[in-house]
């Protein structure tokens, strides 16, 4: 699972951990009033590893990630982040959530801000860095996402792709040990879908541990150790992404892969 | 003996306006802090704050300002404390602009896309840096044209302190027309020192209105 290259000189992450693993799911529900949107979730997601999920729109797929740095609290089951048990209340979320980074489908970059304010404002706040090292560390992440020259412009003055790239940059000023992609490129044009598969590409290379909801099937057979494939608030089916689209046992994922191919 | 109306009669007048301009001034300083409080206890998670916020909002949209100000200028005697117009105006007037405050940049806060607390909440920022840093500075530009709009009617609305004695212009214009008898220049000369106050606080709300317009459809 570690065996892919990694560009040392380009890898400025944390030494993992190897003792345990990333992300563990157990028999998590979760209900929108009386919807049932997540149905006894069980998942282990290791270290370094790179997962798609896909899905029918309505299948639990966002709410799924989103439970891991909860931004959706779950009613039943345990989610346990780089050994801290999100459940088990004290600061343990705060604690998860700044390791774990999150981008999304509609960027939410700040707009008042800068795109250099955006980076250095939760490595500030919440890691209690000094501005000169979270500027560096900004700068740093926008040249990795290709558009250092934008530091000082405003999220509006950017292209949809830019925009998107700086959100990933600012989620990277963190640091963080997961990122978490809730359908990045499902409000781009097709002609900025690119940029942002690659800056992707780019990190799940260095080893960053990647949960990434997306129809981009291609990305999923460039990175995806594992796909998995989600309905009605289950997990249906899951396998190394070769198995996954040339094999499918599943019926609801043979229809679903054959409507978006 | 009747007075006349003279420069000293319109002097005394116009220096009411400082006690105007003061309680206008006090209410709007204390609406300010205690809509702040409303507003985000009316947006907050818990359901049993956000009513008692709406049910504070509710009491003192639907009771009229003049009841407030006499049930605060009475009851200040009640509790113990000395009757004093200014103090009872002041008090009354906070809570009015407090709710009515709190209920403008409620909606502002509200207006802020929620997914700008949910990035804010996936970085770990607490809720004090949340609201501070990333909603609040985007509610606010929001909130500024109706704020000013209101800072109209609560100038307006200090008029009615005259009624439980506090000398503001209004009270000052009653005093001189009780000596002059000359009520339609007096009240003449009220009306235009309010509208000097408002005119120019209407245009610039209207000014940023546009403003805000432009600066959204870009």
């Amino acid at each position: 699972m570690f065996s892919r290259p990694v560009d040392t000189d380009r890898a400025p992450f944390r030494e993992p951990i190897m003792t345990e693993q990333a992300i563990l799911m157990r028999a998590v529900n979760k209900y929108y009033g009386a919807f049932h949107a997540l149905k006894d979730i069980d998942l282990t997601v290791e270290r370094g590893e790179r997962i798609v999920i896909c899905g029918p729109s309505g299948s639990g797929k966002s709410t799924l990630i989103r439970t891991i740095n909860q931004l959706e609290a779950i009613e039943s089951g345990t989610i346990t982040v780089d050994g801290i048990e999100l459940t088990a209340g004290g600061d343990n979320v705060a604690k998860v959530r700044r390791d774990v980074g999150m981008v999304f489908q509609s960027f939410n970059l700040f707009p008042h801000m800068t795109v250099l304010e955006n980076c250095v404002l939760a490595p500030m706040k919440s890691r209690k860095i000094s501005r000169t090292e979270a500027e560096a560390t900004a700068r740093q992440y926008l040249e990795r996402v290709r558009i250092p020259e934008q530091a000082d412009k405003y999220p509006a003055q950017l292209s949809g792709g830019q925009q998107q790239r700086v959100a990933i940059a600012r989620a990277l000023c963190m640091k963080p040990r997961i990122m978490l992609f809730d359908e990045p490129t499902s409000a781009l044009d097709p002609e900025m879908v690119k940029e942002v598969l690659d800056t992707m590409i780019d990190l799940a290379r260095e080893g960053m541990t990647m949960l990434c909801v997306t129809h981009e099937m291609d990305f999923a057979r460039a990175v995806a150790d594992r796909v998995i494939f989600m309905d009605n608030g289950v997990i249906v089916e899951e396998n190394a992404p070769e198995a996954f689209f040339n094999n499918p046992t599943n019926e609801r994922l043979k229809n679903f892969l054959g409507q978006i191919a | 003996m009747i007075r006349e109306f003279t420069s000293a009669e319109v002097l005394f007048i116009v220096l009411a306006v400082r006690w105007t301009l003061i309680l206008s001034a006090i209410a709007f300083l204390g609406g300010a802090l205690g809509g702040l409080l409303i507003a985000l206890t009316r947006t907050s998670q818990s359901k049993a704050l956000r009513r008692i916020a709406a049910g504070f909002i509710q009491v003192f949209q639907g009771t009229p300002l003049l009841m407030q100000l006499f049930l605060v200028y009475f009851g200040l005697a009640v509790v113990g404390l000395p009757i004093n117009p200014l103090l009872a105006a002041a008090v009354a007037l906070t809570f009015h602009a407090s709710a009515y405050l709190g209920e403008i940049w409620r909606g502002a806060i509200e207006a802020v896309p929620s997914g700008q607390a949910e990035a804010a909440t996936a970085l770990s920022l607490s809720y004090t840096d949340r609201m501070r840093h990333v909603v609040l500075p985007q509610a606010l530009r929001l909130a500024i044209a109706p704020t000013v709009g209101f800072l109209v009617q609560l100038i307006k609305g200090t008029s009615l302190a005259s009624i439980i004695g506090f000398t503001e212009l209004t009270r000052a214009g009653q005093i001189i027309n009780n000596a002059t008898f000359k009520p339609f220049l007096v009240f003449g000369t009220v009306a235009a020192l309010y509208f000097i106050l408002c005119w120019p606080l209407s245009l610039l709300a209207r000014h940023m209105e546009t403003r805000m317009r432009r600066a959204i459809t870009r």
